[in-house]
């Protein structure tokens, strides 16, 4: 048996379905061992930037400047880290990350279920060109698109009670908005091919019962496209909270922007104590990680649930 | 920002599947409704991308033919030709240096992060024990940001904290010696591309049809022979989709070094260029748009590549 493993993309069913017995030469003993000592090595300098930032992380500066950073520890506190957090500000920049990415999460792939459900269970001309539109305004990189959109963000009035700066520009709806616009392109691609696999048979019948096109997208379809959902929901939630660019530019008051792009701010006061940037680093990454591991058990659910479709 | 360039679905025999099915009975009719319903749910999406994706791109190419400073209004807009363009290809400074550490930026994600990429998914595809450890060891660097990823490689980097100067007793100003930091800095930008091909690969290698393997390996070929002549021409599709990411996320590169020194001093890059000539002290659109528009057609030409490889199977279907 092949081990079915989370790759950390969303498959589509038919990619999941080939995850099946395979018969593999097993290579000799010695070669394994070589090939297990490389893999190992590899993983370990992998790990190092990690390991290296979580020991760096709970000693204090006093310590480590007057040891050195390459000693064996003699203390170990978790003051870094209360003092990252106080500083840095860092729980008010998670909540500003927060109030971002969860209606841009939830609108992206509400959007995009709905355009991929269009292109994907009807046969309407200019289909394939809507897609090929979205998969490539996806890939162009943000920089081609910031000049022209940051004089449009700051033209553009928002009513004071939605944005104090009066403009979509420094606001959380700009934000939120570009990554929506960017991001439905990738979702719309992935969810059009995984519906194409499911049996049109589905809401041919509950058309042929009289629902309607909203019904048979919204309570045949979307209950059927869990797997890559969640697949989606996860891989979104990384990216959009990754985000760097749109926020530092878009936005100029740096109380509001979310935790990545204030690390911009944050390297001035940080970088002249490593200790305190190693325990901030890590409280970063922390929400990503820890969605990763999640992330793999949403992966294996939506493998086997193609393949036992399949 | 992450590429997110998706495999196109893969056949066991490699081959994209063609996955738009044949509609049975052209006569479909729907109700007015219905057909007002549809037209709402592709069409509010549609709107919100284009306006705010390609509307801007197009907006990029037209100013790049103007002079404005962005504060007069759309009257004070000047057309100015390829002025813009001639500059700075002439006279503008970092644009060079700029153009040379892309292709630099490319040529290490391409020839060194990308093969590695490759190599890890081809061991790791094996049977063997731990397998999931080692993919997710190395796959955790792709779930950090980049300006994340300058954080920590700081740590290793820096001048008088850092690992590596501490541990050998050297004197290296990793990210600031313009002699070094661009290497430096692909070194960390690298730990990240690796586990991201990897991943690419391995869920592309999933897919290849095992009998070619048998039929390999009962010809007697070698498993070097067989790789290069029958799995890695089977991985054709994946193969795009990873030129492609790698190819963007070269263009892309902004985060790490904007962290790092604001793209200065040894790092500039073409991304960081357009970004200064919008939120610099000088703001010049026509300018700053000419650069992007540079970023465009590279991107473009890449892209229209993927495009053919992703569709193509599905025009013709």
């Amino acid at each position: 048996m092949s081990t079915v493993v989370s790759t950390g993309l969303p498959l589509t069913r038919s990619t999941a379905t080939t995850a099946t017995v395979r018969h593999r030469r097993r290579a000799p003993r010695p070669a394994r061992l070589v090939l297990h000592t490389f893999l190992m090595l590899t993983c370990l300098v992998w790990l190092l930037p990690l390991l290296w930032a979580a020991y760096t992380s709970l000693r204090p500066y006093d310590e480590t400047a007057r040891n050195g950073y390459v000693s064996i520890a003699k203390t170990l506190t978790l003051d870094n880290y209360r003092h990252a957090l106080s500083r840095g500000h860092l729980l008010h920049h998670f909540l500003n990350t927060m109030i971002i990415v969860v209606p841009a999460l939830v609108l992206t792939l509400f959007l995009a279920s709905m355009v991929a459900f269009v292109v994907a269970r009807f046969s309407f001309k200019g289909n394939l060109a809507l897609l090929m539109l979205f998969t490539a305004g996806n890939l162009l990189p943000a920089q081609v698109i910031i000049t022209p959109l940051y004089r449009l963000y700051k033209s553009v009035p928002l009513p004071l009670v939605m944005s104090d700066s009066g403009t979509l520009f420094d606001s959380f709806w700009g934000i939120i908005l570009i990554h929506i616009a960017f991001q439905t392109g990738f979702c719309t691609f992935v969810l059009s091919n995984y519906m194409k696999t499911l049996p049109q048979e589905l809401t041919e019948a509950a058309r042929v019962d009289g629902a309607s096109a909203w019904r048979q997208y919204w309570q045949i379809t979307m209950p059927l496209c869990r797997a890559p959902l969640a697949a989606l929901a996860t891989l979104e939630f990384t990216w959009i909270y990754n985000d760097f660019f749109w926020a530092l530019v878009l936005m100029v008051t740096g109380d509001k922007r979310p935790i990545t792009s204030s690390l911009n701010n944050l390297q001035g006061q940080f970088f002249t104590d490593n200790n305190l940037v190693a325990a901030g680093s890590l409280m970063v990454a922390l929400p990503t990680v820890f969605v990763y591991f999640l992330l793999q058990k949403q992966f294996i659910g939506g493998l086997t649930l193609g393949a036992t479709k399949g | 920002m992450s590429v997110a360039a998706p495999i196109p679905a893969v056949s066991r025999s490699g081959a994209p599947v063609k996955a738009a099915r044949r509609r049975r009975g052209g006569s479909r009719r729907f109700s007015r409704k219905d057909r007002n319903i549809l037209l709402v749910m592709a069409g509010i999406p549609t709107l919100i991308h284009v306006s705010l994706v390609w509307l801007p791109s197009l907006l990029s190419v037209l100013l790049s033919f103007t002079r404005w400073n962005g504060i007069g209004g759309l009257g004070t807009i000047k057309p100015v030709g390829l002025d813009n363009y001639h500059q700075i290809t002439t006279i503008y400074p970092p644009f060079w240096p700029a153009v040379q550490h892309n292709l630099i930026w490319l040529g290490v994600f391409m020839f060194l992060a990308t093969p590695m990429g490759l190599l890890l998914a081809i061991l790791l595809d094996k049977e063997i024990r731990g397998s999931r450890f080692y993919q997710s060891a190395i796959y955790l660097p792709v779930v950090l940001s980049l300006a994340l990823v300058g954080f920590i490689w700081q740590l290793i980097y820096s001048s008088d904290q850092g690992l590596i100067n501490n541990l050998f007793g050297s004197h290296v100003d990793w990210f600031g010696d313009q002699k070094v930091n661009l290497w430096a800095v692909l070194v960390a930008a690298s730990w990240r591309h690796v586990g991201y091909i990897m991943v690419l690969y391995l869920a592309g290698l999933k897919g290849v049809d095992p009998t070619l393997r048998e039929a390999a390996a009962i010809d007697g070929a070698s498993e070097m022979q067989t790789f290069r002549s029958v799995i890695f021409p089977a991985l054709r599709p994946v193969n795009v989709v990873v030129l492609v990411v790698t190819v963007i996320e070269s263009l892309r590169a902004f985060d790490l070094v904007y962290i790092v020194n604001r793209g200065s001093n040894g790092l500039e890059l073409l991304s960081v260029l357009v970004t200064n000539n919008i939120i610099g002290e000088a703001s010049r659109i026509g300018f700053g748009s000419a650069l992007a528009v540079i970023l465009l057609l590279i991107s473009l030409s890449f892209i229209v590549v993927y495009l053919l490889q992703t569709f193509r199977k599905e025009a013709t279907g």
